[in-house]
């Protein structure tokens, strides 16, 4: 069992001032085995803060990443699935679910991870998964007039990922559980 | 010689214990015969060890410890004399015939204690003999220890209410007596160690002195747990007679100590009730002692004891403790007019923090003392003194602690005018502290008035003060301020529109004046602030009442208009150009199709003069595209123009490959699903060709350079464009294309020439397993795909 956390699109401090703390009372040290950050943190003190939760992170670049050696996407392979990160606001049209279905075949991976419209998603397409964990300071964005500021967590078991989408709504942290099974056809290997 | 000094010491030291071990034992072996005589003898003997002089207080008290435990076995065997039917009277005067006078006082204040236990007589009688007696040691360090002695020996056999030595006799007022007497010659004792030895140890000796306060202070600590002493006693007896003796001995060491002991020892309510006594004290002491350490400590415990209980507060009105504190303040920093400032703000603080805790109501007598202290630093120059300027933190966070709410502080109206002292390292982290105590409480600023005093206050993150071009800043500090600043600009909100608009433009002009290094950091979250604004107004009647005044998202947006422009020229162009491109979408969510296409002319305008390096280049035409796709504001006219604009600029990037994903990518700006009028099949697969085209070149260009041809990643990025637009149902997608498509890809990846590329032959892999995939969909799309050989 692996825990990976999926979060994005915090845009702090440009559009919210810090991470909500009912999250961040969530979020604690020596829990979280990896980090899959699509980007758009946008400073360095949530880069740190994320080491602290986990040394082992990734993310790529959004596009008001100071940092600008985040490369535009990145895989890793976790167990039996190989993941994808790319924050999307390179594919266009954005948040167009089978344009993002193809960056998932270009990087050849079971689960895409991408950010950009600040809305939870997660889908099955043609076996794979394509999550976007939604933005966890809730921020503003253009495609969505309310966003829950939310992230995603994926239990990672064998051939199975079971994806924890946290959301808080109206001060209340709600979860929903998705599961998904991986099959051998799906297998892009 | 003084190296030798310690050694000598610890010699005499050895030789003292030995002598006491030595008595004692004979002591013991007659004290188990029960031979009186021999007893006294060697107790006597043993005390005279005690008479040296030549030990350090501390090394004597090292012995005095050890006379002590033996004297414990003694008084006992006394106890079992009387019981035996020795009579306590002639015990007490058979002691005084011991031939030294110190062994003789330790002998009798022994005796004494089983004397006043007998109660064959007043225990008052027994308790004045001995003080008196002991006036028979007049040697500082011998007599403050037989003082400690019988202090110790009688503190419970004190005729104190509800004691069982209380009678008609006796009562707590000769306990009282009793002890003031003996604390007033232990202190005599104490003063005058200072005067014996040669003058060049002074310092040395001050040093045991103080080791030895405690000896002192004990009497003080019997007072305070005298029953009987009431407050009237206290203020009547105890503490004039406490406070006399302190102020007459003149001592800087005793005066400090003892003020603070009282300040210690005795309850919170009596303070209160005495206070005018007690700060009477103060200015009458000697002006090098450090008044304002204890004073500060009484005003913390008074503090302290106001928060404990509401039902204490009255009792602080009543007396007016206020303004005793703040006279008594006023005095003492008159009388030691070389008090150093920071002294004189370690008192205001200490006030301030009383009168926030007793009258959080009387925000005037806050602004009083911070008036105070103003005063105090009038006519100097900005401070230097490092301790100076942090207890000035101190002082000016203590509202914002108590208070929980900047809100409150900003209506002090000394409260900026003590920053003003501030050099501007400390200003600014003053500002610092008042942005996390806002942060930290959530504070909702909510009035335009308070966001200009709130950021009068913090004007040092704000932008450059006078002195402060020429410092160094760090560049990680400098960030991390702007950083918070950024913060704050999102806690300032009011629910009102008309409010909230004159927020921001109270925001925006104190951030303007903060120079090209501060805007990069303030200009994105008052840009996002607007936005939500124009949100809150957007499908609100425009003008209902036709006021020219209102608020409208017409109007904010031109102030977002020369906002972002500020960017433009510092310069920052690509965040520029992404703050366009927002205010463009939010534009075109308000139907505002003129205020939309002057927010892209100005992200262009942008993209041409200003952002040069390619890969920024990159990034910003995939913004313009993914942002153009998204806009249905446009008539065909400007979206044509902006459209053509766009496909221009991507056939004009530098690298092939970047050119070939970006003319791609500018294929969704003539197919958009959810726009029925942007459906033009034709020139979407024109761009699809012209990427097809780019991607030729790239490989001859590749094949030129390096001998061999480049990856099929792009042709198989554009096969799956093929694959979108067909399933979407763009007539101009045919069979033929896709297939002829596929048949190129093959002959490339088989062909000599080639360069191996795992990852895109992966990629085609996966494409051509989707196809499969949609092909046993069945229905509809399953249909469509049938007819592709794969």
């Amino acid at each position: 069992m692996v825990l990976v956390l999926a979060i994005g699109d915090l845009h702090i401090p440009h559009r919210a001032p810090d991470l909500p703390p009912k999250f961040k009372s969530m979020l604690v040290p020596g829990k979280i085995q990896h980090i899959i950050c699509t980007g758009n943190l946008c400073i360095k003190e949530v880069h740190d803060y994320f080491k602290t939760l986990c040394p082992d992170l990734h993310i790529t670049r959004g596009e008001y990443d100071e940092d600008s050696r985040y490369p535009e996407n990145k895989t890793l392979t976790i167990g039996q699935f190989k993941l994808g990160i790319c924050h999307g606001h390179q594919v266009i049209p954005w948040g167009d679910l089978d344009s993002l279905a193809m960056v998932q075949r270009q990087l050849d991976v079971d689960i895409l991870v991408t950010g950009h419209t600040h809305q939870f998603k997660a889908y099955k397409h043609e076996g794979g998964v394509v999550i976007n964990p939604g933005s966890a300071t809730g921020a503003y964005s253009s495609f969505t007039y309310d966003v829950n500021p939310s992230f995603v967590l994926m239990d990672i078991d064998g051939l199975r990922v079971v994806v924890y989408v946290y959301e808080l709504i109206d001060g209340e942290v709600k979860v929903d559980k998705i599961d998904f099974k991986k099959t051998a056809t799906a297998s892009a290997h | 010689m003084i190296a030798d000094g310690v050694e000598d010491e610890e010699k005499w030291l050895a030789a003292g214990i030995a002598g006491l071990q030595q008595n004692a034992f004979y002591m013991h072996r007659a004290l188990d015969s029960n031979n009186l005589r021999d007893a006294l003898k060697y107790s006597a003997q043993m005390l005279s060890e005690l008479r040296t002089s030549r030990l350090s207080p501390h090394k004597y008290y090292e012995l005095y410890m050890r006379a002590f435990d033996e004297l414990r076995k003694l008084e006992m065997f006394f106890k079992e004399e009387t019981r035996r039917g020795c009579s306590i009277v002639d015990l007490y005067e058979l002691v005084q015939h011991a031939g030294n006078i110190l062994p003789r006082l330790y002998l009798l204040c022994t005796v004494g204690s089983v004397y006043i236990k007998s109660k064959e007589a007043p225990a008052k009688d027994v308790l004045k003999d001995l003080v008196e007696m002991c006036r028979g040691i007049q040697h500082p360090v011998r007599g403050l220890f037989l003082r400690s002695y019988l202090a110790q020996v009688s503190r419970d056999k004190l005729p104190d209410i509800g004691s069982e030595y209380e009678g008609d006799a006796d009562t707590v007022v000769d306990a009282v007596e009793f002890v003031l007497q003996n604390f007033t010659e232990m202190n005599k004792l104490w003063v005058r160690m200072q005067h014996q030895g040669p003058a060049r140890e002074k310092e040395k000796r001050e040093k045991e002195r103080s080791e030895l306060r405690d000896l002192v202070g004990k009497n003080l600590h019997v007072l305070s747990q005298i029953e009987g002493i009431d407050l009237d006693m206290y203020k009547e007896t105890v503490l004039p007679r406490v406070l006399e003796q302190v102020v007459n001995c003149k001592d800087e060491i005793a005066q400090y100590y003892l003020m603070d002991c009282i300040i210690q020892v005795f309850p919170d309510e009596y303070h209160l009730q005495t206070l005018d006594v007690l700060l009477g004290a103060f200015p009458q002491l000697q002006p090098t002692v450090d008044i304002k350490t204890v004073l500060s400590r009484l005003m913390e415990r008074l503090s302290n004891y106001a928060a404990s209980s509401a039902d204490v507060l009255p009792e602080f009105l009543q007396v007016e403790a206020f303004s005793k504190l703040n006279n008594a303040i006023g005095k003492v920093i008159e009388a030691q007019p070389d008090m150093p400032i920071l002294g004189v703000i370690t008192l205001y603080s200490s006030l301030l923090t009383f009168t926030l805790h007793v009258h959080p109501d009387r925000l005037d007598y806050a602004d009083q003392v911070l008036g105070a202290c103003v005063k105090k630093l009038s006519g100097k120059e900005k401070l230097e003194d490092k301790k100076a300027t942090k207890q000035i933190v101190a002082l000016l966070s203590a509202p914002l602690d108590k208070y929980n709410d900047i809100v409150t502080a900003l209506k002090l109206s000394n409260y900026p005018r003590v920053m003003e002292y501030l050099d501007s390292e400390t200003n600014k982290v003053m500002a610092t502290v008042i942005i996390q105590s806002i942060m930290k409480n959530k504070t909702r600023i909510s009035t335009a008035d308070r966001v200009e005093a709130l950021f009068e206050l913090i004007k040092g993150l704000i932008k450059d003060l006078d002195d402060a071009f020429h410092d160094e800043v760090d560049e990680d500090d400098f960030k991390e301020e702007q950083n918070s600043v950024a913060r704050l600009i999102q806690l300032l909100h009011s629910d009102d529109p008309e409010e909230m608009f004159k927020i921001i433009c109270t925001v925006r002009k104190h951030i303007l004046g903060g120079g090209p290094k501060r805007l990069p950091f303030t200009v994105p979250p008052l840009v996002f602030s607007s936005l939500k604004l124009v949100r809150q107004l957007q499908g609100q009647e425009e003008n209902p009442f036709g006021e020219e005044e209102s608020t409208t998202p017409k109007k904010i947006f031109q102030v977002l208009n020369q906002t972002v422009e500020t960017l433009s020229n510092i310069p920052a162009p690509e965040l520029a150009l992404q703050l366009f491109l927002q205010c463009a979408e939010a534009a075109n969510d308000c139907d505002l199709e003129p205020v939309a296409y002057e927010f892209f002319t100005q992200a262009y305008i942008l993209y041409e003069e200003e952002i040069s390096d390619s890969r920024a280049q990159v990034t910003a035409i995939h913004l313009i595209i993914g942002t153009l796709q998204r806009m249905h504001v446009f008539g065909v006219e400007n979206r044509d123009t902006l459209t053509h604009k766009a496909t221009g600029y991507s056939a004009k990037l530098l690298k092939k490959p970047d050119q070939c994903r970006a003319v791609y990518a500018c294929s969704h700006l003539f197919w958009v699903d959810d726009q029925d009028n942007v459906k033009d099949g034709e020139r979407v697969l024109l761009c699809l060709k012209r990427a097809l085209r780019i991607a030729n070149a790239a490989q001859q260009m590749s094949n030129a350079a390096r001998g061999s041809a480049g990856s099929v990643t792009l042709f198989v990025e554009i096969l799956n464009k093929y694959l979108y637009f067909f399933e979407k149902g763009n007539p101009q997608i045919t069979v033929a294309a896709i297939q002829s498509l596929i048949e190129l890809i093959t002959t490339e990846m088989h062909s000599d020439s080639s360069t191996p590329d795992p990852a895109a032959d992966a990629f085609f892999a996966s494409t051509l397993r989707y196809m499969e995939f949609q092909k046993q969909k069945g229905g509809a799309i399953g249909e469509k795909y049938e007819p592709i050989k794969v």
